[in-house]
């Protein structure tokens, strides 16, 4: 049987096409890569390629024919040992799906109900799930002992150091210099140069270096001397690190933690103090973190570091000099992706993650002298976002807060506020409020900075403001 | 100190009939493969971008020859072609073309996402460059195990104009890391010439700086390929540091498969097609020897011809993923 020659597409949008000249005619030899004839649409004049080698045996539509659809049989190429009269026997376009066909094919499957998680059409009210209790993450009783967040960082690479071979850190001074910030401080001496490694001023190249070993079997922990030059690396971070999973089906993936100082610092100016959470957090196949204290510090890096997942771990340069109490424990781990109720309370939610958290809880004390009861959610991790936990409080108290140092617009905060609507709007006695940076770039002046940041008095005002209390 | 580059001459090598054999029927198959990739995307059944080989078989299957199996491998977009090298299953990269259930990525990666672990291919990777740090990674990895394996790199003549290409070159040179930089150059950034994008268009020089070594080869030449790829693998993986060999080679087709390729003319490609086509010197080759005799070769044209028809058929037969994958494989 003769093989049919087809009106190719010469794009996923195209349907048809002119057929604007044959280059060959009945009877021609041709090999595969001959051109056979030029086709044209509103964008471009192609070429049709023989694929195939064999006869030209009858041409089935002539040059110069307008709106020959996609897929119809233009031509009939004779194989070797075919003769000429095969193509007499030839009926016609059984092989082609006409374009009618295809068209309500794709329509009925358009109706076909999407997957689950595809969908909102459903009120995703979640009335009953329950918040999630941290207080059980250290034992009664245990040991505690105060802690720079500086130090439980350090520890927490340190014990996951020593327990797998897999984990190395590598980025700007790390090693000799014992970190821009004395993060690593140690690292080099107890583990060498083969495991703490000095990079050049590279973001873009080791980040991708980090995302390769990851690929093949190592656990890298990449540090950015301030996430503000992450945005050199992002493209690996974004399309390397979190989507090879997806797009291998499961077979590549790259557990990782990037990690490093996050947001505003104190007089850096606009390029060295922008917070990243919301960024990261948009991109699905990432997970991000962002501890307030040394104990959370360490047990969610520990976590990170043994995670199957790229981690971004957000960090504060003034946390790190903060201390806290951290249990003396051989492995202390917390969860990825569980808030935690920092301090309970009943009239209003206030929720926050990281260096905000510091707001949050000095509103709360303020508010505890005017008679209000705020409670305050720590978020820890920003990605998976959980929200039974602050769904549960905002039944509670009917009213929340959020307190972030970046900026408001599509902000964590902007996406707390939308869940909350979509999930608690019956429970909600007033509009959730969001304090966040403002929208600018971060100013040098000592005193815009001050403005430009969020302070314990605006989350107290938001917080009086839910309450009517004003 | 500086090591100069050289550009290596095409002396007379001995024949290995086997292996001339084995460059013949990898070559034709990734050919033939494509030939069938670009027609049945003219029949809308694969979407988005299709970027083929054909025209640069030599590159990958002369490269692949020189290295084994748990070498790691890693190229850019188009990719089809190095996936057969690396005796990844036609018919899971056919059906990954056309985004079926039975693809390599479940059908949800595509033309330039596909992976294998088992075959130590590590993507195919669509961000030009990006490829780059992350087979630089993987050579940190089997540095950082010392198991003495290397790693191909492959990227294009586009690539080398991006930052993070050397970023890599510094890295890799610094730390010795047993990495081969292959470039393909087929003389198109899709449709700007290397003249109109390179400063400097030797590019095996373009790791000068970094003191990587770098030649340049017959690309359209499989035995000049080994060749190299032998010495470079073996500077690799002895413990030397990275090695840039650039592939002089010509891409028959478009850019993808909707580029009408208007920036070159019609002249200058099917003058390449007929001086230097890979495939056809090594039939000659093949045939002069007495290698083979024309019915073996049409024997082995029409295995692989049979080999891309049972891939075809497999794409066309397997079912589209389930929805439930939809939202599956995206964090552990």
């Amino acid at each position: 049987m003769p093989t049919e020659i087809l009106m190719p597409a010469l794009s996923p949008t195209m349907t048809e096409g002119k057929l604007a000249r044959w280059l060959v005619k009945e009877g021609d030899e041709v090999a595969s890569g001959d051109v056979l004839a030029e086709i044209e649409t509103d964008k471009a004049t192609m070429e049709v390629e023989a694929v195939d080698e064999g006869v030209i045996g009858k041409i089935l539509i002539d040059g110069d024919t307008d709106n020959v659809a996609v897929n119809t049989p233009i031509a009939l190429l004779l194989e070797e040992g075919e003769d000429a009269s095969a193509v007499d026997n030839y009926s016609g376009g059984e092989a082609a799906a006409p374009a009618a066909e295809a068209e309500a094919e794709a329509e009925a499957e358009a109706e076909e109900s999407p997957a689950s998680g595809g969908s909102n059409a459903v009120m995703p009210v979640a009335a009953n799930a329950k918040g999630y209790d941290a207080s059980q993450e250290i034992p009664a009783g245990t040991e505690m002992k105060s802690t720079s967040v500086r130090e439980a960082l350090r520890d927490a690479m340190a014990e996951e150091m020593r327990g797998d071979e897999r984990v190395f850190i590598m980025g700007e001074e790390v090693a000799e210099y014992q970190g821009a910030y004395k993060v690593t401080q140690g690292l080099l001496d107890e583990f060498g140069p083969r495991r703490v490694i000095d990079t050049p001023i590279t973001e873009h190249g080791f980040a991708g270096v980090g995302v390769g070993a990851a690929f093949h079997g190592l656990r890298p922990i990449v540090e950015f001397m301030t996430f503000n030059f992450a945005m050199q690396a992002i493209d690996q971070i974004v399309n390397s690190a979190a989507k090879t999973r997806y797009m291998s089906g499961g077979q590549m993936a790259s557990p990782m933690v990037f990690r490093g100082p996050n947001g505003a610092a104190s007089r850096v100016g606009a390029q060295h103090s922008q917070c990243f959470a919301a960024w990261y957090g948009h991109v699905p196949g990432l997970i991000v973190v962002a501890p307030h204290t040394a104990a959370d510090a360490k047990g969610l890096l520990k976590s990170a570091i043994r995670d199957d997942n790229p981690v971004i771990f957000l960090e504060n340069e003034i946390l790190y000099g903060h201390s806290f109490d951290v249990p003396v424990m051989d492995d202390f781990t917390i969860p990825l992706g569980k808030a935690k109720v920092a301090r309970s309370g009943d009239d209003v939610t206030i929720v926050s993650f990281g260096m905000g958290m510091t707001y949050a809880l000095g509103a709360a004390e303020k508010l505890a002298e005017d008679g209000i009861s705020a409670e305050v959610i720590d978020l820890r991790t920003i990605r998976p976002l959980d929200m039974d936990t602050v769904l549960a409080s905002v039944r509670k108290t009917n009213r929340c807060v959020t307190v972030e140092e970046g900026w408001p617009q599509h902000g964590v905060g902007a996406e707390l506020s939308a869940q909350i609507m979509e999930k608690a709007f019956d429970y909600l006695d007033a509009p959730v409020i969001r304090v966040a940076g403002k929208d600018v770039p971060m100013p040098y002046a000592a005193n815009l900075e001050k403005l430009a940041l969020p302070s314990v008095q605006e989350v107290v005002e938001a917080s009086k403001l839910v309450t009517y209390r004003k | 100190m500086a090591k100069a580059a050289s550009t290596t001459r095409r002396r007379k090598a001995k024949v290995d009939p086997e292996l001339t054999k084995k460059y013949f029927r990898d070559m034709l198959l990734i050919r033939r493969f494509e030939e069938k990739a670009g027609q049945i995307y003219g029949m809308g059944l694969i979407g988005g971008f299709c970027h083929l080989y054909i025209g640069q078989e030599a590159v990958v299957v002369g490269m692949q020859s020189t290295i084994n199996d748990d070498d790691a491998v890693i190229t850019s977009y188009r990719d089809h072609g190095h996936m057969l090298a690396c005796d990844m299953d036609p018919k899971g990269v056919m059906a990954e073309l056309t985004g079926r259930e039975g693809g390599y990525s479940k059908g949800k990666g595509g033309s330039m996402h596909m992976f294998s672990k088992e075959k130590n291919f590590y993507g195919g990777h669509g961000i030009v460059g990006a490829c780059v740090p992350l087979g630089t990674g993987l050579a940190f990895s089997q540095k950082y195990q010392d198991n003495g394996q290397v790693t191909l790199c492959y990227m294009g003549d586009g690539t080398v104009n991006q930052g993070q290409v050397y970023e890599s070159f510094n890295m890799a040179e610094l730390w010795d890391l047993p990495v081969v930089y292959v470039i393909e150059n087929n003389e198109y950034a899709m449709g700007t010439s290397v003249k109109r994008a390179s400063s400097q268009p030797e590019l095996y020089r373009r790791g000068e700086s970094f003191n990587v070594p770098g030649e340049q080869v017959d690309g359209m030449d499989v035995f000049a390929v080994a060749e190299a790829g032998r010495k470079a693998v073996e500077w690799a993986r002895s413990g030397k540091g990275p090695y840039i060999l650039e592939m002089k080679t010509y891409r028959y087709r478009g850019h993808s498969m909707s580029d009408p390729a208007k920036y070159r003319s019609k002249e200058e490609v099917n003058k390449k097609r007929a001086e230097s086509d890979p495939i056809e010197r090594v039939r000659e080759k093949l045939l002069n020897e007495k290698i083979y005799t024309e019915e073996e070769l049409k024997e082995i044209d029409r295995e692989v011809k049979s080999i891309v028809a049972e891939a075809v058929e497999f794409a066309q037969e397997s079912p589209e993923p389930h929805p439930d994958e939809l939202m599956t494989d995206i964090t552990a």
